[in-house]
């Protein structure tokens, strides 16, 4: 039994060909059960995200049932083979395995460590499981792929730090309030970052809610959106000295907020901090601000290198993720490899069997006479026998992982079992 | 037996400080938990030590140098565990055991004698004084280890410079709300000893101050903390400025506590 995956990906695919391989809806169903029914392939599962479709598979004959697989993307997806074979990537055995424990934990996504993915090849498995097109390896493959993004989740730092300008925001207030429920936070402007930003701070709680914006009634439209209060431009910079948290966005092409403006507002609010974002370009606040102390003044360009450090420390998280892969891909690796000595074990337990009944029975027909007790006492003795005999072959070949191969053709050769392999 | 659990407990501080050092430049929650469990562990001998010695010197353990400075570190730790009970940040450790450290070995250079309390000494004021003077050094000791805290946090988030430690320093608020929190123990504290203290004084010696080294350094003391309460509350010196005050304080409180014992003649030298 072989296992492989069979796919593409952001990296080797455009979205052109993603889109067109993508099983969406109704016809991930239809696919999957299509799948199960292709030639070679005894177990199949299937993921389809907008960076990836892969298909999770077993097979006697993996490089067929692979074969077979290719063809089948062609015919369902209705696309010719040559337009899209160059993006696929084929891996078996280990490869595959090392494989779908790195897109597990995050390590293949286009931003490491987003935290997604784990959960759509949970409901990948979890469909597949329920349409009953996978079996022994496929459970157990999925359940150590997930045993092991949580291991790399906790032992690693990969998912800690923001990898976007509005959650580095986020992670940013958190650092000077201890928690955002009960701050106030001013909305000033519009523009999509901003708001993203804005939406992020409401998500983790920040309940005061002000939106200035120079036309008033997009300041009112934004402001119900985040359940918050209008405030006419002309009075934002009052509205401040009961802001904690201010997102700053205009088209003003010049600075909206100077020094001693801000400095007036600290001396009313009592120097209770405040964290200012600018994310507007050009700069709408002077950033001399950020001189006055409790004011934390961070422009877009700040924030952007935020993003590239916590970047830069995942990919130094990812070594220690892939170390751990390596330690789960061998013990994943072992345990398959035990299902392949079980055919040989079983044969060879069934030979001893053999023997072991047919001289019981010749010595039952030798001495007819005998009585029950002696009788099972001889029984007793041969059972014992074989069992010591067959104990040190059969924990060998279970245990033997580098020279199984060996081992099962010398104990086939030694014990005369016959050739016929698995099954 | 007394020497022994005091040395164990300076091998318990050592230890956890030398991990709470490696803890700073690169840890994580396991090493930190390391460290709190071994500092606790550090934490019961040394409760241990210190009351075999009130049981065999018949009083509380603060009539040597010896004594003093190892019920000082005592004191600190108390403090430094019931603020890491409460707001769980690992790294504080790091911040505030090396001090606990300083004290004891402190202790460890200094004759171990249990020495005879004067007969004038010997008063239930002893058990006031000396419990409210180091409560209050403890607080402002532990209150010196979180400024420092606040002021490296403070530093990362204006200078932007995000790396280093500020991913596990704590918010500049927790650190704030723990420093005022602090002296407001302290200040209290300070004061009740000093009041207790000139009492004492007075039924010891005949007279309630008497411009005694100690004396003049811990009110210095107590001026610095009242300054940081007053701008906190009239001038909105939260923040930065009280946790640099803090540190500045604290240096007053180790001068009151060491400098006058070593530099100056006073009643409060030990023998």
């Amino acid at each position: 039994m072989n296992f492989f995956v069979i796919g593409l990906n952001h990296k080797t695919a455009s979205v052109e060909i993603r889109e067109r391989l993508a099983f969406n809806g109704a016809r991930l169903e239809k696919g999957l059960l299509a799948l199960r029914q292709t030639r070679g392939v005894s177990e199949a599962a299937l993921l389809s995200t907008c960076n990836r479709v892969e298909i999770y598979a077993s097979a006697d004959n993996a490089p067929e049932a692979a074969d077979a697989i290719k063809d089948f993307l062609a015919t369902f997806h209705d696309i010719a083979r040559p337009e899209f074979e160059k993006t696929l990537y084929v891996r078996e055995m280990s490869e595959a395995v090392r494989h779908v424990f790195r897109v597990a934990s995050s390590l293949d996504s286009m931003i490491i460590g987003e935290p997604q993915i784990l959960g759509q090849l949970k409901d990948a498995f979890e469909f597949a499981l329920a349409k009953k097109t996978t079996g022994v390896i496929l459970n157990r493959l999925m359940k150590k792929a997930i045993s092991t993004a949580k291991r790399v989740r906790t032992e690693t730092r990969i998912a800690e730090n923001a990898v976007s300008i509005s959650f580095a925001a986020v992670e940013l207030a958190k650092k000077i309030f201890t928690g955002l429920p009960g701050k106030s936070f001013m909305l000033l402007g519009a523009g999509e970052m901003a708001e993203l930003a804005a939406r992020h701070l409401v998500n983790n709680g920040v309940t005061d809610v002000r939106v200035a914006n120079r036309t008033y009634d997009r300041a009112c439209e934004l402001a119900k959106e985040f359940c918050g209060c209008a405030v006419r431009f002309e009075e934002f910079v009052s509205a401040l000295v009961e802001t904690d948290i201010l997102i700053c966005s205009t088209g003003a092409p010049s600075y909206v907020l100077f020094r001693d403006q801000m400095q007036k507002v600290m001396k009313q609010r009592k120097h209770r901090p405040v964290f200012i974002i600018d994310i507007s370009v050009p700069r709408n606040i002077d950033p001399e601000i950020n001189k006055i102390d409790n004011v934390y003044l961070y422009n877009v360009d700040d924030l952007q290198e935020v993003v590239d450090t916590n970047i830069l420390e995942r990919k130094k998280e990812a070594a220690k993720a892939e170390a751990i892969i390596e330690e789960e891909v061998e013990k994943f690796s072992h345990w398959a490899a035990t299902l392949d000595s079980v055919p040989v074990i079983v044969a060879l337990r069934q030979k001893a069997d053999d023997i072991r009944r047919e001289e019981i029975e010749k010595f039952r027909n030798r001495f007819p006479d005998l009585d029950k007790d002696k009788m099972d006492a001889v029984e007793g003795l041969a059972n014992a026998i074989t069992n010591k005999l067959m104990h040190n072959p059969t924990v060998a070949l279970r245990e033997s992982v580098e020279d199984r191969e060996m081992m099962t053709i010398i104990i086939k050769k030694l014990y005369g079992i016959d050739g016929e392999d698995d099954e | 037996m007394g020497t022994i659990l005091f040395e164990l407990a300076l091998t318990g501080y050592f230890v956890a400080v030398i991990i709470g050092i490696v803890d700073l430049f690169k840890g994580g929650k396991e090493s930190s938990r390391l460290m709190i469990s071994i500092s606790a562990a550090g934490f019961i001998l040394h409760t241990a030590s210190i009351l075999y010695r009130s049981f065999a010197g018949g009083h509380l353990p603060v009539a040597s140098m010896h004594e003093a400075a190892s019920f000082f570190a005592w004191c600190v730790v108390l403090i430094y565990f019931s603020l890491e009970y409460r707001y769980k940040i690992g790294i504080m450790g790091s911040f505030i055991l090396p001090l606990v450290l300083m004290l004891m070995l402190t202790s460890a250079f200094l004759p171990r004698a249990i020495v005879p309390l004067s007969p004038v000494l010997r008063s239930h004021w002893l058990w006031i004084h000396t419990i409210f003077a180091f409560v209050s050094n403890a607080a402002f000791a532990v209150a010196f280890g979180v400024g420092t805290m606040y002021l490296m946090q403070e530093y990362y988030l204006k200078s932007k410079h995000l790396s280093g430690l500020f991913k596990r320093l704590p918010s500049l608020q927790v650190l704030d709300e723990i420093n005022h929190k602090l002296i407001n123990t302290g200040f209290p504290f300070l004061t009740m000893a000093i009041i207790s203290g000139s009492l004492w004084a007075e039924s010891a010696w005949g007279r309630f101050w008497s411009w005694d080294p100690k004396e003049v350094w811990s009110l210095i003391t107590w001026l610095i903390y009242a300054v940081i309460l007053h701008l906190r509350l009239t001038a909105g010196w939260r923040k930065k400025r009280a946790a640099i005050l803090s540190v500045i304080g604290f240096i007053a409180v180790m001068f009151t506590f060491l400098g006058v014992n070593f530099l100056l003649k006073s009643a409060h030298t030990f023998q």
